[in-house]
């Protein structure tokens, strides 16, 4: 009983887990690259930067905002650490999360200052301090890539090695340890701390949430600061897999986890969504690229699929509440939340 | 710890409070006394939320005020130090986070402040288990609060306010939305914390509920003390009178002008399982009340003669001719007019103005010759209705939301008058409308039956319907019972047969 009640707490969760359960089985048979370890570990590798991204962005949807800012976020960090990092003499790991996760929390503390600062609703506020943030960066680098990197920040680090018997090499890099780590520090603030609790209140009924004592201003700046550290980190990580910065390499990608978190059971409206969840878009995103690369299918043809999963996930799961609907009228009638 | 229990739980003393140069509270006094179940009554803006926002730091009040808390005299109250000293106050929304589970909400307190700290429910749920066995109801802690009906969603906001140990809670409006059934277990429960020792104080429209809970009443009017008195011995009626310094009459008189010509016809109207075989006549120039318990099929019957969900079987006629909707538009058409007890979301646009509100439902007749709205038609429809209802406004172009709940609800009868409808079907006309401010929606209802009008007037409230109607129909587990007629039966019997 209990059992089938965490069931029906996590629906979304739950149904998307089926859904790519399903999809590997299908996968699996339909090409024998796909459960290879090579193609699994290159999978992790390359969704890692989205998958820290996407906890940051969960934090931010949970406590009911939106935020488009990151990923260019991210490019503005990669630009300003290499900047610090020359001032720094070359600095080392250690230094680069510091300078970016501190860089990528003092943008993500603009988006909360303006947003609570002006009252003005969080899409508005990312969206203007997305463009300002590109506009900035293009003007002041002149679009210039930079390829004269430190060597600590472009080496391959790899976490796990292994030759297979046919002498391919399959390794999972860094960014996927790190990108461990921000997962399991975004579960353990949203789902084992007063703050995360406050935070998930905050998204459900800011009124009642403001009531209830809850410093609003803390809770803004507590979700875009830790999107801003993620995305600074992602940032980060995103250099050590490319080797090179370029201004506009990320610009478009905060669409892609945005729709990957949403398709996880985040509530655009704020108070709901869960890491699994959360990790099971994404990977739903990615297996569906994946296995489109491995099937041969155009490109073109993958954009469609996840507009169409993302259309068919959110209206399905009002058909519950709108069948409930016909029938009992009264119940809604009734109900102000 | 406490030394011995003090005589009153919470004493205020000369407390006054201005905003600009309006007096919302002029030195007022109020005393609960431990485990007392007391009502705090008063008109919209007589300065009840006023005092209950100074009890809980949320206002200053003007100096000279003393406040005494159990035995202790409080120089300056927080909203943190009320809560820490036992008081809470259970809003009229309840604000309870609906997607958080049961345990999460009731427990929400416990896991405020600034420093992240780490917190696990599962360590509250045995205190939670505790409260809610004590309050002796079951519950499934893991549920959402949004899967909630409002009765259960009310009994986890006062196990909140007992997770925090209060010793006093203020109830605001806790019944208006609740149906009869789901209000006496509220009050059996509010019964077992006044046993407690847990003091009580409702802030509530329902005057029947608070005379038969409370033992203490205080009246506010305008800012001033009216006085405490003891609701033994206290009518309805008389409490009415004091809220409003006004002599109400509440007496039936016969309606001498019903016609003969039916506006209403239906015949053994059926909708699923939610009523069966309803026949009911109405006149012209006639006011029909339907009454019964929540749940009897009054809404779905009403959601039907507006088109709104279509019939199984049965006919319904309308002046003579056999009428079939399709939709509320058809409805609308044909002049049937509903005004729906959920004022606040479904029956006006908040923040739009009154002059748009009027205008919504007419907005087709008020067109220039190009199809454009018309600003000066506008304007002379709505400024015809205000004057005609007497709606009391600023301008009309003020948001709907500035006004009291007794002018909102004239809003909505002149957005639905303005469709000049045969038929009129008031679902809940009064929810959240002042006691003084009732008697002018149905001094409306009256004129409009006059006028010819047919009305159907929907009411939870048995007194309502008496005094207001030409007959009273009982509906029962989606049966129509009886029908009462006003002038021979007295209100106590039609009580009698609806509460049975």
């Amino acid at each position: 009983m209990r059992r089938l009640k965490l069931v029906a707490n996590y629906t979304v969760e739950m149904r998307l887990l089926v859904v790519l359960v399903i999809m590997c089985f299908g996968l699996s048979l339909a090409s024998d690259q796909f459960l290879s370890l090579g193609n699994l570990t290159s999978l992790l590798n390359n969704n890692a930067v989205n998958l820290i991204w996407a906890v940051g962005l969960l934090v931010v949807l949970i406590s009911g905002g939106i935020d488009i800012s990151f990923a260019v976020a991210a490019s503005v960090v990669q630009y300003v650490a290499a900047y610090c990092f020359g001032l720094l003499g070359g600095g080392n790991w250690i230094l680069g999360f510091l300078v970016s996760g501190l860089i990528g929390i003092g943008l993500g503390l603009v988006n909360a200052t303006l947003i609570h600062g002006f009252r003005i609703i969080s899409i508005v506020i990312t969206i203007a301090t997305f463009n300002a943030f590109f506009g900035l960066l293009m003007f002041f680098t002149s679009g210039k890539n930079i390829y004269n990197l430190p060597s600590w920040w472009t080496s391959r680090i790899f976490i796990f090695e292994h030759q297979s018997t046919n002498g391919t090499w399959s390794e999972l890099n860094l960014a996927v340890a790190v990108m461990i780590g921000c997962v399991v520090a975004t579960w353990i603030l949203i789902r084992f701390t007063g703050t995360g609790r406050q935070l998930y209140a905050f998204g459900d009924n800011p009124e009642a949430a403001r009531r209830a004592g809850i410093n609003i201003a803390l809770m803004q700046a507590v979700a875009y600061g830790w999107m801003g550290m993620m995305a600074g980190i992602a940032g980060l990580m995103q250099v050590n897999i490319v080797k090179e910065v370029i201004p506009n390499a990320l610009y478009g990608r905060e669409l892609e986890v945005l729709a990957a978190v949403v398709l996880g059971g985040a509530r655009l409206g704020g108070g709901k969504g869960s890491i699994l969840g959360c990790l099971l878009g994404v990977m739903f995103v990615a297996i569906t690229q994946n296995g489109l690369n491995l099937l041969g299918v155009s490109p073109f043809a993958f954009q469609m699929i996840i507009g169409g999963s993302i259309l068919i996930a959110v209206s399905t799961s009002n058909i519950q509440i709108g069948s409930d609907l016909f029938k009992n009228p009264g119940k809604y009638i009734r109900t102000r939340y | 710890m406490m030394t011995t229990d003090p005589e009153w739980v919470l004493s205020l003393e000369n407390v006054s409070k201005n905003f600009g140069g309006v007096k919302a509270l002029t030195g007022v006094s109020f005393r609960v006394k431990p485990g007392e179940v007391h009502c705090l009554a008063g008109e919209n803006g007589c300065g009840k939320s006023t005092l209950i926002k100074i009890i809980t730091g949320v206002y200053t009040p003007s100096p000279g005020a003393k406040l005494n808390i159990l035995g202790k005299e409080i120089e300056h109250i927080t909203p943190a130090l009320a809560r820490e000293m036992g008081i809470s106050v259970i809003w009229q929304d309840l604000a309870l986070f609906p997607h958080m589970s049961v345990a999460e909400n009731i427990s929400f307190d416990e896991v405020l402040g600034f420093w992240p700290r780490l917190v696990r429910t599962e360590s509250f749920k045995p205190k939670v288990e505790a409260i809610l066995k004590r309050l002796n109801v079951e519950m499934d802690l893991d549920e959402p609060i949004k899967n909630l009906p409002i009765a259960q969603r009310q009994i986890v906001a006062i196990a909140r306010a007992l997770m925090g140990n209060a010793k006093l809670i203020f109830m605001d409006e806790p019944t208006s939305s609740l149906t009869q059934s789901e209000t006496s277990m509220l009050m059996r429960i509010v019964q077992k914390l006044s046993e407690d020792g847990v003091a009580v104080v409702f802030v509530s429209h329902r005057l029947a509920e608070v005379l038969a809970i409370s033992s203490q009443v205080t009246v506010l009017r305008d800012g001033h003390l009216v006085g405490v008195f003891p609701t033994e011995g206290m009518t309805q009626t008389k409490l009415a009178e004091l809220m409003t310094n006004l002599t109400l009459i509440n007496e039936v008189t016969a309606n001498p002008g019903i016609d003969t010509e039916s506006i209403l016809e239906i015949e053994n109207l059926s909708h699923k399982n939610e009523f069966q075989n309803v026949s009911l006549h109405i006149k012209k120039g006639e006011i029909v009340g339907l009454t019964g318990l929540i749940g009897a099929g009054r809404t779905e019957l009403a959601h039907v003669l507006i088109g709104m969900t279509k019939p199984t079987s049965g006919t319904i006629r309308l002046g003579g001719k056999e009428a079939n909707f399709n939709s509320i538009r058809d409805a609308i058409l044909e002049g049937i007019a509903y005004v729906s007890e959920d004022r606040l979301s479904l029956g006006l646009i908040q923040p739009q103005s009154i002059a748009d509100n009027i205008a919504t439902t007419v907005l087709n007749r008020i067109l220039t010759f190009m199809g454009f709205v018309s600003a000066k038609k506008k304007e002379s429809m709505v400024n015809h209705w205000i004057k005609e209802l007497a709606i009391r406004i600023g301008e009309s172009s003020d948001a709907v939301s500035t006004l009291s709940g007794g002018n909102q609800q004239r809003v909505v009868l002149a957005k639905w008058l303005a469709t000049e409808p045969r038929l009129m079907i008031l679902d809940n006309p009064t929810v959240g409308v002042d006691v003084g401010a009732r008697a002018g929606i149905f001094r409306i209802v009256k004129s409009l039956a006059e006028q010819g009008m047919g009305i159907l007037l929907i009411s939870d409230e048995v007194h309502e319907v008496h005094f207001n109607s030409d007959r009273v129909l009982v509906m029962t587990n989606g049966e129509i019972k009886l029908e009462h007629n006003p002038l021979e039966h007295s209100v106590e019997q039609l009580e009698g047969i609806v509460y049975a």
